[in-house]
């Protein structure tokens, strides 16, 4: 493979992936105002319900919307994964998959530049988000905005990835309705995206706290909010990784032409 | 005729119990225009499918211009230009656009991009069609842009999957004269699967496959001669067993 057609196809798949998102006026519309719910009404509404201790990153005692602010730049992140994983059953659907796979590049990196795209277009509306909070004078520090780009980029790669994994197992785009109710919404609230885990414990739902321990998503949250004041989850990074690197392997797994995803049930011809 | 543009040697492909291809041999030559004849669920689109290295084959090996799709798949795939059954263009882009990534995921360069596309347009009459939405195009000349976009890597082999499918007899008349043209320009090797028959008369040689299998093959004229049927429609229905 030679670094130029690599680079070219990259450009290729990611500016398709860039002008569909244009064209799709509402979508960023769409992504900021499911977070954007969230932060100034619920937070608002459930702020003196939610009392935050100082915990880690925190120094201080903070208010209840930047405590959810890096849980919603991850559900920016879950949707956006979910919904390359959609394009991605789409593209099957209407044929493009082969387009892609049959071009004479490795099958690992033209879904590497497939990943790629889709979490480009995730930071970029993580980032439109923060504007929105800092909009709304929601305290998150400056410094934060770029300290955390890398915990941002990997944990929209391993949304994504887990995405691509998906949409190996979506046999068709009806299905993908299941997939909102049993991936986006238990990840989200199985997490530490709206509460601080510990609040689970001291509630007595043990089951609910060891599901958010092992919940990627939650990982994904903690290295986000650690990153925001300069500071690495160790913990959240080995399995944000972790996740990362097997869901892509597995991904790949699937795509593989051995295991013919493209067309289980070939037609007749 | 003599240099072998694609070998397929003892080719299976299985799924589950239902055998789509059974020890399955042909060779494509350099510059020839062959007929892959077979009714549906013949299994030519799953040649197609082993051919392009969506699928790999049970059991055989196929050979594109000297590389073992298995072991050297890019390079093999380097060679080959497809029209798909199933349309594939991207109907919310516009026909150059669906042009330069089909060129940038083959690596041309961008300096000879927009040249070659206007090449391809020009030659299939659609030049003035590049900025429009595939989707505002007719049936027909979608195929013509998917066509288009099959040769614009220059390959050495155009693979057409039943790609006259729901066309208009005109329109398909024009894709198999272009495509024969282009054949004999040039030193491209094309393997035209269909199960219309007329498609085929023209053709240097033509393969019949039937439950998998590849049951005869030949100039149409030696089909008709073997048979003794008078049209090759007929001489495919008698290879078929349908008569």
């Amino acid at each position: 493979m030679k670094s130029n057609h690599a680079l070219q196809a990259f450009t290729a798949v990611g500016g398709r992936e860039v002008i569909k998102f244009l064209h799709q006026k509402g979508r960023l519309f769409s992504a900021l105002v499911r977070p954007a719910l969230w932060l100034l009404v619920f937070a608002v509404g459930f702020q003196n319900v939610f009392g935050v201790a100082v915990l880690p990153p925190y120094e201080t005692y903070i208010e209840y919307q930047v405590y959810i602010a890096p849980g919603l730049m991850g559900m920016v992140l879950l949707f956006n994964g979910m919904q390359s994983s959609l394009a991605m059953v789409y593209d099957r659907e209407m044929g493009l998959m082969r387009l892609l796979l049959t071009a004479p590049l490795p099958r690992w990196y033209l879904l590497l530049c497939k990943l790629g795209a889709g979490t480009l277009l995730s930071v970029l509306q993580v980032y439109a988000f923060l504007i929105l909070c800092m909009l709304f004078r929601v305290d998150i520090p400056w410094s934060g905005w770029i300290y955390a780009l890398p915990a941002i980029v990997l944990s929209g790669l391993m949304l994504g990835a887990l995405g691509l994994l998906l949409s190996v197992h979506i046999k068709q785009l009806e299905n993908f309705a299941g997939t909102m109710n049993f991936v986006i919404f238990p990840m989200f609230f199985i997490s530490s995206a709206l509460y601080p885990l510990w609040k689970l414990q001291e509630a007595g739902a043990e089951i609910v706290y060891q599901l958010a321990r092992f919940n990627p998503f939650a990982h994904a949250v903690e290295l986000i909010r650690f990153a925001l004041y300069g500071q690495v989850n160790g913990v959240a990074l080995t399995v944000v990784v972790g996740c990362l690197v097997s869901f892509f392997a597995l991904a790949v797994y699937g795509y593989n032409p051995q295991r013919g995803v493209l067309m289980r049930r070939p037609r007749p011809g | 005729m003599t240099e072998i543009a694609a070998k397929v040697s003892g080719v299976g492909k299985s799924y589950g119990k239902t055998k789509a291809l059974d020890n399955v041999d042909m060779a494509l030559h350099k510059g020839e225009f062959v007929a892959l004849l077979g009714p549906n669920g013949a299994g030519k689109t799953t040649l197609f499918h082993l051919l392009t290295g969506l699928f790999v084959p049970d059991q055989g090996s196929i050979v594109i211009q000297g590389h073992d799709i298995r072991r050297s798949p890019e390079r093999a795939l380097a060679g080959i230009g497809v029209v798909f059954q199933q349309p594939t263009l991207d109907l919310d882009l516009s026909v150059r656009a669906n042009l330069v990534y089909h060129c940038r995921l083959h690596g041309i360069y961008s300096s000879i991009t927009s040249d070659r596309i206007t090449d391809e347009l020009q030659r299939l009459g659609l030049a003035n069609r590049a900025s429009d939405k595939a989707r505002s195009l007719s049936g027909g000349n979608r195929r013509k842009v998917e066509l288009a976009r099959a040769l614009l890597h220059d390959p050495a082999i155009l693979l057409m999957d039943e790609a006259t499918v729901g066309l208009d007899p005109a329109s398909r008349a024009t894709l198999v004269q272009y495509v024969l043209d282009r054949c004999e320009q040039g030193d491209i090797s094309v393997l035209w699967a269909t199960h219309l028959v007329d498609e085929a008369e023209r053709a240097h040689r033509a393969l019949v496959l039937h439950e998998g299998k590849l049951i005869a093959q030949g100039t149409p004229e030696r089909l008709i001669a073997q048979t003794q049927r008078p049209t090759l429609a007929e001489a495919f229905l008698d290879l078929t067993g349908i008569h």
